[in-house]
This record gives structure tokens, sequence and C-alpha cells, in this order.
């Protein structure tokens, strides 16, 4: 019987490895640019189950909420854009070859050459990977022994936010440097907006709503389950882009102001509580043990916000433009 | 070879075949996708050596550390379509501009 049950668990992961490297073969060398778009984002959902089948449900939750959806929204949407700017340069100049396809690629030995590099490159990983010992327990004893001081008790939002907070705190850093680098760079593109079909319309009336209780619970799960801040945050930034797809206008709802408290939210209040520990005695980001949960909470629930309206701003593709009504 | 492996070993495939449509694709949107399935290549390799812990739980700190780069990765994704899209509005072209031909 476990017999059977260990063949299935080997047949199902070689059929999902093999399925990945299939897909990510169509995501690279597809003629079409769209369709490489829509296998990425199939490519991200097949790699969250990975993920599960790694025993990391934390990750799978990420991957399927970013890695799938927000960056396949963000690539369609630039593809769009792109399909828009080149209207305009192909109306200026009408000779230009707009082909994206097979006659941008280098010559055959060209390509020869990095084919080589490539597995090259794959063999020497494997080997580095192969001469690992089989069985390593990594950190696990550690985060299972300090689990207990840390106030969670899901281990990775302890190493998250907690053991690691410096590398978290570094993230939102990440997250408000690219909103800053994005909208210095241009100002949001002014899209036609069509007015969004029925289905589209009731559809996000019924969701949005849903969609912020999920976060809510992912919030709140996060600190004994999986899920956590980003996982949260993620589903919000899902609910503002189908807000956005559907016509409705992110500067008339959000003030200028708000909008930029909020980006830098996370950043602030996870700065600040570092530095009233500071004052308090203790190091920067070490939280006492009575309240370290409450204090995890409270980051978590600003960098939720920071990280649900800021992936929504990098999804508007620059800073949103002044209303020439006033 | 366990499944552990199994999954580093296809992480270092993803990898090299972002790799190489790193180099081949010369449309800057394909050099993108390229760089974010090779990131995707690198977090299953990280995800599978957190997997040969024993007892059949894994290492929490690389699924931190996955999530953390997961987030980062969205954000310099955004940042380079944004960069991408530039591009195309001063030069009229989704690509690096030729280098001269001798």
């Amino acid at each position: 019987m476990d017999g059977a049950v260990n063949a299935a668990a080997w047949a199902f992961d070689a059929l999902l490895v093999l399925t990945l490297l299939w897909l990510a073969w169509r995501v690279l060398m597809g003629p079409d640019l769209f369709k490489s778009i829509v296998f990425f984002i199939a490519f991200g959902l097949v790699m969250a189950l990975a993920w599960v089948r790694l025993r990391a449900p934390d990750v799978a939750l990420a991957e399927a909420a970013i890695g799938a959806g927000l960056t396949g929204a963000l690539f369609l949407a630039a593809l769009s854009r792109l399909a828009a700017g080149e209207r305009i340069a192909n109306a200026k100049r009408p000779v230009e070859n707009s082909d994206t396809g097979k006659s941008t690629r280098p010559h055959r030995g060209v390509r020869m050459v990095f084919i080589a590099m490539s597995a090259l490159f794959f063999g020497g990983l494997a080997a580095a990977l192969l001469s690992l010992p089989a069985e390593a327990p990594g950190l696990t004893i550690q985060v299972a022994e300090n689990l207990s001081t840390s106030g969670v008790s899901n281990p990775v939002t302890a190493v998250l936010l907690n053991f690691r907070g410096y590398d978290t705190l570094l993230e939102m850093g990440v997250l408000f440097l690219a909103v800053v680098a994005a909208w210095s760079l241009t100002p949001a593109p002014k899209e036609p907006v069509s007015p969004p079909g029925i289905v589209l319309a009731s559809f996000v009336r019924v969701l949005s709503p849903m969609l912020l209780l999920a976060a809510g619970y992912l919030l709140w799960a996060g600190t004994h389950a999986p899920g956590g801040a980003f996982q949260a945050g993620s589903v919000l930034a899902a609910a503002a882009v189908l807000l956005l797809l559907s016509g409705k206008d992110m500067k008339a709802n959000w003030p200028e102001w708000p909008l930029r408290v909020v980006l830098g939210l996370g950043l602030g209040v996870f700065i600040a509580i570092g530095l009233v520990m500071m004052l308090i005695g203790h190091r920067f980001l070490e939280y006492p043990l009575d309240y370290a949960g409450d204090l995890i909470l409270l980051i978590e629930v600003a960098a939720t916000l920071s990280i649900g309206v800021t992936l929504a701003a990098l999804f508007l593709g620059g800073r949103p433009q002044r209303d020439e009504r006033k | 070879m366990n499944a552990a492996m199994l999954y580093a070993l296809t992480g270092a495939g993803l990898f090299a075949l972002g790799l190489y449509a790193l180099a081949v694709q010369a449309h800057l949107l394909r050099k993108i996708i390229a760089f974010n399935v090779m990131g995707s290549g690198a977090f299953l390799v990280l995800g599978a050596l957190a997997h040969r812990a024993p007892d059949q739980v894994a290492d929490p700190v690389p699924h931190a550390m996955v999530i953390t780069g997961i987030v980062v990765a969205v954000s310099a994704t955004a940042f380079a379509l944004v960069l991408m899209l530039r591009v195309q509005s001063e030069t009229g072209q989704p690509h690096l501009p030729e280098q001269p031909s001798d």
C-alpha cells in the first residue's frame, strides 16, 4: 500500500516537473507574445502546485497571487501599452518592421554558443546540487527552538517578521523604491477607458468584498497558519487591479496625499517600531517577548496596506496624472 | 535521487532555459519574462533544498527568503516594464538599439 502511494507521488512529481519545463519552453520560445504571457500565468499556477508538493504552503500562496496573478497582469498591461505605442510609431514611420518573432533572433552559430553556455550553466548547477547531502535539517531546529520567543506560531512568519526582520524591512524598501522609480520615469499612460461589460461589472461587485475578506483572513491567519502580510497584500492588490480594470478611477477615489501616505506606511511603521525598541533599550527590530505578537501584527497590518496599494500603483505603470478638468 | 533533488534539478533547468532565452530573444518584454523564469528556477532550487530536512518538516528560512524574493521580483519586473515602455517611446521599438554592424 505504502509502495503504491509512493509510486503515485513519484509519478505526480515527474509529471509536474515535466509540465513546468514544457510550459517554461512555451513561455520563452513561443512565437506569439500574448500566448507566451498566458503560458506564463499557467506556469505560475503549476509552480504554486510544486510549492505545495515541497510543503511550502506560504510560498504557494505568494506564488499563485503574485508570481502568476499580478506579474501576469503586469505583462498583459505592458503588452497592450506596447501595442498602443507601436500604433503611434507606425503612424509616424509606416515601414517599420514590428515583427517580434523569429526574425529578431540571432544566427544559428550564435544560438549554438548560447545553447552551449546554458548547458554548461545547467551542468555546473546540477553538479553542485548533486554534491549536497541528501538530508540536511538547515535551520529547522533553531527556528523550532526559538519559535516560542517570536510572538507567532507560524515559523515562516516568525522568520519573516522577527528572526530575519531586516530582510523584510529592506524588502518593503525595495517595494517603495520601485514605485518611486516607476512614478519618476513616466506619468501613467492615458488609456481609453472602455465601459466594463455586464459580466465584469457584476463580477467585480461580488468579488471585491470577497477579496477584502480573504485578505483580512490571510493577514490574521498568518500568525499561526499559512498566510501573512505578503499574501494578504497581494490579494488586496488583486482587488484594486480588478477595480482599475473595470474602469474605477484610482485618482478620483484616492486623492494624492493619502495615497502617498499609504505607500510609505509599511516602511514607516516598520522603521518607527524598530527605533522605538532602540529607545526603550532593545536592539533595532528586537521585540520584547510580551508584545512581540502585537507588534508583529501591527507591522503586518501596515505592510499589507502598503503592499496592496504599492502593487496596484505599479500596475498603473506611472504616476497618476492630475485631473485636467480642475 | 529523491523528490527534493528532482525539484532542485528542475529549478536548475528552468534557470538554464531562462538564461538561453534572455540571451537570444531581442524583444525586451521577452527578456523580462525570461528573467522571471530564471528567478522561478532559483526559487525552486531554494525550496527544494529546504525540503531536505528530515521528519516531514521543511526548513522555514528558505521559504521566508523565497517569499521576500517573489515580492522583490514583482517590484523589479514592474520597474523593468516601465523602463521598456520608455525605451519604446524614445526609439519607437521595444528592442535595445542594434550595435553598428561591421
